[in-house]
């Protein structure tokens, strides 16, 4: 049972960076393979200050902020030339664009990982002597974790910009027909991207994982296979697919070795291309002519 | 009111539009016809921002169109209905008629409520995703979601494309309805000139990029030469 709680936990982390993909894919069809990266700089440049003694929630807002704006940056600058020509094009500037992050990165703060400590115990419950895998911090992680899904899910399903984003991604033509501002929908979709996976890097970076410049990759690679395999364009696949993949390492390692814990993800993966390839949730619609 | 003067495209080193000039008044259908490659699209998206021309005038009442972002156009009053509709399958009818009136100023729940009480087969399948209907539903959510807006110039083009002749009939008498009781400037792109004459008050018809007539449309309908040659309208 306490296996249930860790694979939760731990899956989250991967459905709160499945979702950061899946915005960034539903409004603005580009698989962002810098994402989990652009989060980790954001950290850095938040979550060290609590060296300086900076409090540890004033972090987290200047690491989401520092996200948010880093994600504006480089739709703009990186993304925008890219618009119409091969969607590879942005794969390839995005994969480029992660290696220079953390070159970056380790060249100012150096790759020594540091320790941020949580506000909240990472001490883990007791029940009748038995040890549970749950701690306040790992509640804080659901619950951090959970809202900002109910957030992001409601801003897309029924808010107006919600509505823009989506048809600028699927249509942008006919949405600019219709009035829609669609390079200024593109930029806040990568805004509200990188903010989610900024929020993701900030749980990865307190605690035990630590922060040190490619903490992310691991986080990186099961968030995408859980945005594919819960289908591109619903964040509630992305949800399921980040737990599903959690709960499975975390009965990897419980029952058979830590060393193979991470191939939970490709497993997930390899199943769901057999059963389900267009992705679990999918609406399976044909797209308009 | 609509004015052209002279309006020249050029995709690379192909002319698509040539010297092209005509006027569109409100409470009129203006319908612009000729063959498949004649320009007509071409025209359309150039009003509409979506191409840029090599030179000419496009007026808008006051506004010179020419340059204008795309969505700047359809701001200020310009709705399109593009080639194929348009409609955005992954969207419910709702959902794609929301999205007409978001930038407009039009109160949003009027205007859903107008456009269901306008098309009622609209009304009834309000939560249905786009994809699953019809050619002839599709192109009733194109129109209403162009007229939610309450636009004051309204762009089709070939409306009647993939639809049957009852249903085109229906859809351009309601076209002309539309036209004279909201005093909309109608330029209706059409292959179809049959159709389309019955209902227009004027007729330009394109060859090749160029205007080779523009006159009253029942004048342009008994032209021999014209129907033989540029409309396929042979007997």
């Amino acid at each position: 049972m306490h296996n249930v709680f860790a694979g939760l936990a731990q899956g989250l982390l991967y459905s709160l960076l499945a979702l950061s993909l899946v915005i960034i894919w539903q409004s603005t069809h580009v698989l962002n393979f810098a994402q989990g990266a652009m989060a980790m700089f954001a950290t850095y440049v938040g979550m060290t200050e609590i060296e300086h003694g900076v409090n540890y929630w004033w972090c987290v807002i200047i690491s989401v902020t520092v996200g948010v704006l880093f994600g504006g940056l480089a739709e703009r600058v990186l993304i925008r030339p890219l618009y119409g020509k091969p969607e590879i094009n942005a794969i390839v500037v995005m994969v480029g664009f992660l290696g220079l992050i953390e070159a970056f990165v380790a060249g100012i703060w150096t790759g020594v990982t540091r320790n941020i400590p949580p506000p909240f115990s990472q001490i883990f419950f007791q029940a009748h002597g038995q040890v549970i895998l749950l701690s306040p911090f790992v509640i804080f992680q659901f619950v951090l974790a959970i809202s900002i899904m109910l957030i992001a899910a409601a801003i897309f399903r029924f808010t107006k910009l919600g509505l823009q984003l989506r048809a600028s991604a699927l249509a942008p033509e006919v949405a600019r027909l219709l009035g829609v501002r669609v390079s200024r929908m593109l930029t806040i979709g990568w805004m509200f991207s990188a903010g989610v996976g900024a929020v993701a890097a900030v749980i990865i970076a307190s605690g035990n994982f630590g922060l040190y410049p490619t903490n992310m990759n691991g986080i990186f690679v099961a968030g995408f296979i859980a945005a594919v395999v819960g289908g591109l364009d619903s964040p509630l696949g992305a949800i399921a697919g980040g737990l599903l993949i959690g709960l499975t390492e975390q009965f990897i390692l419980s029952y058979w070795s830590a060393n193979f814990a991470s191939l939970g993800g490709i497993i997930i993966l390899v199943l769901a291309l057999m059963i389900r390839p267009q992705g679990i949730f999918t609406k399976n619609v044909e797209r308009r002519v | 009111m609509i004015r052209i003067e002279n309006l020249s495209v050029n995709y690379g080193a192909v002319r698509a539009l040539r010297d092209v000039s005509l006027e569109a008044s409100p409470g009129r259908v203006t319908a612009v016809l000729g063959a498949n490659g004649a320009g007509k699209t071409t025209l359309l998206r150039t009003i509409s921002g979506l191409v840029k021309p090599k030179s000419g005038s496009i007026v808008f009442g006051e506004h010179s169109l020419i340059g204008l972002a795309t969505e700047n156009i359809a701001r200020l009053g310009v709705a399109h209905v593009p080639e194929g509709r348009g409609v955005i399958g992954e969207l419910t009818v709702e959902e794609n008629l929301r999205l007409g009136a978001l930038a407009s100023k039009v109160n949003i729940s009027e205007g859903l409520e107008a456009q269901y009480a306008q098309f009622p087969a609209l009304g009834d399948r309000r939560k249905k995703y786009c994809a699953t209907l019809s050619g002839g539903e599709r192109q009733m959510l194109a129109m209403a979601r162009a007229l939610i807006a309450q636009p004051e110039v309204l762009l089709l083009d070939e409306p009647s494309l993939g639809l049957a002749p009852q249903v085109t009939s229906e859809l351009m008498k309601s076209i002309l309805r539309l036209c004279e009781s909201k005093n909309l400037t109608v330029i209706l792109v059409e292959q179809n000139a049959k159709s389309a004459l019955r209902i227009a008050h004027t007729a330009v018809v394109l060859y090749l990029g160029t205007v080779v007539a523009s006159d009253d449309a029942h004048k342009v309908a008994n032209d021999e030469d014209l129907r033989r040659y540029y409309l396929g309208l042979v007997q």
